[in-house]
């Protein structure tokens, strides 16, 4: 085999694997992180110590899929309801009865970061988001 | 430096891993667990064993009605009038049907026609839980089967080795079948198998299944465990029978005839 | 040496038959895209029988796919020179083999993106664990094995001991992979066709009758389209094989039935009744299973006799019959049958659907895809190598014989040329003569 063919192989192999990085680089959307709206009713009415989410922001902005993931599993097979937060408040442990309690706005809470960093949970086939039913708002 | 083709494999596997161990240790969103204890609602009661009795004398076609109503409302389950796609938790069979192996040629029609209230009976053996292959179904503390929908990959083998068909498949969208969505439970995807819950998410927190709330007395519900619940009084006190005890499967479930 | 498959000795046709496969195969996964995005309604299944035509080929494959093993056990363990030259025909069917019997799961599953939870969850007590464990293995030792030995036979050198080992192995786990398949029926109450002890071993000999069958109608196939000869020692030793096993079949089939009929239980009774004569009303099996019937005795009259057996013609007609007969008892009724009668003491129908069918067949052409190129392989490297399985010599070999032949007769010597490849199985063959 010629070796121009090879050199040739080689930089589409390169090309094609580095897809996922260089593809980031030239999308016009990279870089403008969205903004989330934290502008619902509920949320709107909490004031002084009791505005907070389950955890500290920055924790939950990163781990709520690790919460929810262990609350799934706590609820389901342990029977194990109530969630104890570090700082001691007792929530029921409910993606659908205490999330949406607060973030009735799904379209401009949760969707807009997923379709942000392109992430497509598949909690949403089962558990009903509040725009399906009409929500809070 | 000499570098043959085993050499080069050895070199960039160890390469490969140690990134991939790297981008592990500094990455928090892979690193962290989560941080919050857990405890059981105030009001669940603990050590018991969840058992039923359906009181056939009291239940009427009209409170069975009920019963399948609110259970189905509640849980999300799709109303699909095709039998082959069908989704139930509770429904309707006749004695002949529910009790194949007590039926003889000679019972009237009135007794073999007579309609009954069928549920999934929360095996003390159960065959789902052996057969599954994820413990997507599980019997848990309190002796309900339970099924984690997260798990389901929708193999089937509960159904296949059900000896009561309380099971049912999700043949289709789900959503596609629902009026209104009770927006406090989740539904269903498409693929999985579902079934009664005996209500265990009321039951976790102290509250008695809907079935029996709605059968205003024609449903006795309780820990069959506690000779002095109100299940096992009735149970001792009345001719009670259970489906198909000969498979060994100890249902929990007991019909009053 | 995989190169070999692709481009020595291709015809056109074989091209061709490569891309027609292909567009087979682009139809069912059109079907199966079809099939998820619709949900499994469009599939025959139903609440009743939850598990239908995709389980039931599943069973069949993991059938073939064993039955391998009956040249692989006396070529290992008894040192059966015969079957020298056609082990890795065994060990490669059984690798399109288990790959459809996966795929046959992979289809049935209704959250295939969940489907790993299998191995995330491992759970011990259920039999469709043991299933998804040892079918992969059985896969992949058979890939090792049946690549090492033609490797091996490619560089004309013997496989290595590890190869031996390796293959040994593999015996148990073709054993075990239908057992395991059959104890995913057999321990299901309330499934009276299902829950009986004799189905492990029922399933068994039903594969050891199969599988040689096939391989049997391979090696026909092979010696017409490319001159590649099994031997006719290993095809003779192959379809007694097939009547001791295929034999032992019917036998326990009517085991089956003495015990439903003579006990005269309901409960044994219907899956028979409803497959072969019709109950309640419901009788769209029982043609299958006068066709099943009608091919069990064709087989048995041409695979008992040594008359009938050992003349290749019938005897490849026996081989159709048997392979036929055991996929419509086995790959089609069996499963639907044990599920059709309901847990209400109703019988359920079912009606296979098109996008079923493509999906069924899609896998078909799958397997037979990876077949056919891993076939392509055993005979380009048997025809390089191997001289002595192809009596007709290539033009050029002709060559070679017409100067040895001028040679001899005029009595000029020559320094024979060292042998290009000694294949170690033909020396111990000569050996042992």
């Amino acid at each position: 085999m010629k070796k121009t063919n090879i050199f040739i192989g080689i930089v589409i192999f390169a090309v094609l694997v580095t897809v996922p990085f260089w593809s980031v680089v030239f999308s016009p959307a990279s870089g403008a992180a969205p903004e989330v709206s934290l502008d619902t009713p509920v949320i709107n009415q909490l004031s002084g110590d009791d505005y907070k989410c389950v955890e500290d922001v920055e924790w939950m902005r990163a781990h709520h899929m690790d919460l929810l993931n262990d609350w799934k599993t706590e609820v389901v097979r342990e029977g194990n309801r109530v969630y104890v937060a570090e700082d001691g408040t007792e929530y029921l442990a409910s993606l659908q009865n205490t999330c949406f309690e607060c973030h009735s706005n799904y379209e401009d809470f949760c969707l807009k970061c997923h379709t942000y960093s392109e992430v497509n949970p598949t909690c949403w086939e089962c558990h009903v988001e509040p725009t399906v039913v009409g929500g809070a708002n | 430096m000499e570098m043959n083709r085993r050499k080069f494999l050895k070199l960039g596997t160890a390469a490969v891993a140690g990134v991939g161990a790297a981008v592990v240790a500094t990455n928090p969103a892979v690193a962290a667990a989560v941080d919050g204890a857990y405890k059981e609602a105030a009001n669940k009661r603990s050590d018991v064993t969840w058992g039923m009795v359906i009181d056939m004398n009291k239940m009427d076609e009209d409170t069975l009605n009920k019963c399948i109503e609110v259970c189905h409302k509640y849980h999300n389950v799709p109303n699909i009038d095709t039998k082959k796609d069908e989704v139930k938790w509770i429904w309707p069979e006749t004695f002949e049907h529910l009790f194949l192996d007590e039926v003889h040629e000679k019972m009237s029609e009135k007794y073999k026609d007579k309609t009954f209230m069928t549920i999934c009976n929360h095996c003390e053996e159960p065959v789902c839980v052996r057969v599954c292959p994820t413990k997507a179904t599980f019997k848990n503390a309190q002796g309900v089967i339970g099924m984690d929908m997260h798990r389901c990959i929708g193999c089937r083998n509960c159904m296949a080795a059900c000896p009561y068909g309380a099971r049912s498949f999700n043949f289709k969208d789900p959503r596609d079948y629902l009026d209104e969505i009770n927006p406090t439970y989740p539904t269903r995807m498409k693929g999985v198998v579902e079934k009664c819950n005996f209500c265990s998410e009321r039951l976790a927190v102290g509250e008695l299944p809907l079935c029996v709330e709605a059968a205003g007395g024609a449903i006795v519900f309780g820990d069959i465990n506690d000779p002095n619940s109100s299940v096992s009084k009735t149970i001792a006190e009345n001719f009670t029978l259970q489906r198909r005890t000969n498979l060994g499967t100890k249902p929990k479930v007991y019909y009053i005839v | 040496m995989i190169e070999k498959a692709l481009v020595k000795r291709t015809s056109k046709s074989y091209w061709a038959w490569i891309v027609f496969l292909l567009a087979i195969i682009a139809v069912g996964f059109a079907a199966y895209i079809y099939q998820m995005t619709k949900g499994f309604a469009v599939t025959g299944m139903s609440r009743d029988i939850s598990w239908g035509m995709y389980i039931g080929h599943l069973t069949f494959f993991v059938g073939v796919a064993a039955g391998g093993v009956m040249i692989v056990l006396p070529y290992y363990l008894h040192n059966v020179h015969e079957y020298g030259r056609i082990t890795v025909v065994g060990e490669f069917l059984a690798i399109p083999a288990i790959i459809m019997a996966l795929l046959f799961v992979v289809v049935d599953i209704g959250s295939p993106m969940k489907l790993f939870n299998v191995y995330l969850y491992y759970t011990p007590h259920s039999m469709l664990c043991w299933d998804a464990t040892v079918l992969p293995i059985y896969l992949v030792l058979n890939l090792i094995v049946g690549y090492s030995v033609l490797q091996a036979e490619n560089k004309g050198v013997k496989y290595g001991k590890i190869v031996k080992t390796l293959a040994v192995i593999s015996i148990p786990f073709a054993f075990s992979i239908h057992i395991v398949t059959a104890w995913l029926y057999a321990g299901l109450p309330s499934r009276h066709y299902f829950l009986t002890a004799m189905l492990p071993a029922k399933f068994l000999a039903g594969a050891f009758a199969t599988g040689p069958s096939l391989i049997i109608l391979i090696c026909f196939l092979l010696k017409k389209l490319t001159g590649f000869d099994a031997g006719k020692k290993a095809i003779d030793m192959l379809a007694t094989t097939v009547a001791y096993a295929y034999t032992a079949t019917i036998f326990m089939v009517v085991c089956e039935f003495f015990t439903a009929f003579y006990s005269n239980v309901p409960g044994h009774k219907a899956a028979l009744q409803y497959l072969y004569a019709g109950l309640h009303g419901h009788n769209q099996f029982v043609p299958l299973m006068m066709l099943f019937v009608v091919l069990a005795v064709v087989t048995l009259l041409i695979m008992i006799p040594r008359q009938t057996r050992t003349n290749y013609k019938l005897l490849g007609f026996g081989c159709v019959a048997a392979f036929l007969s055991m996929y419509i008892e086995k790959g089609l009724t069996f499963v639907i049958g044990g599920l059709s009668e309901t847990p209400f003491g109703e019988i359920a129908p079912y009606h296979v659907t098109l996008p079923e069918v493509l999906i069924i067949v899609g896998i078909f052409a799958i397997g037979i895809l990876i077949a056919s190129i891993l076939f392509k392989l055993v005979v380009v490297v048997k025809k390089d190598m191997d001289t002595g399985a192809f009596p007709q010599e290539d033009r050029a070999g002709l060559a070679d014989r017409y100067v040895a032949e001028y040679n001899a007769a005029n009595g000029i010597v020559v320094e024979p040329k060292a042998p290009k490849a000694v294949e170690a199985v033909e020396t111990e063959e000569t050996k042992a003569e």
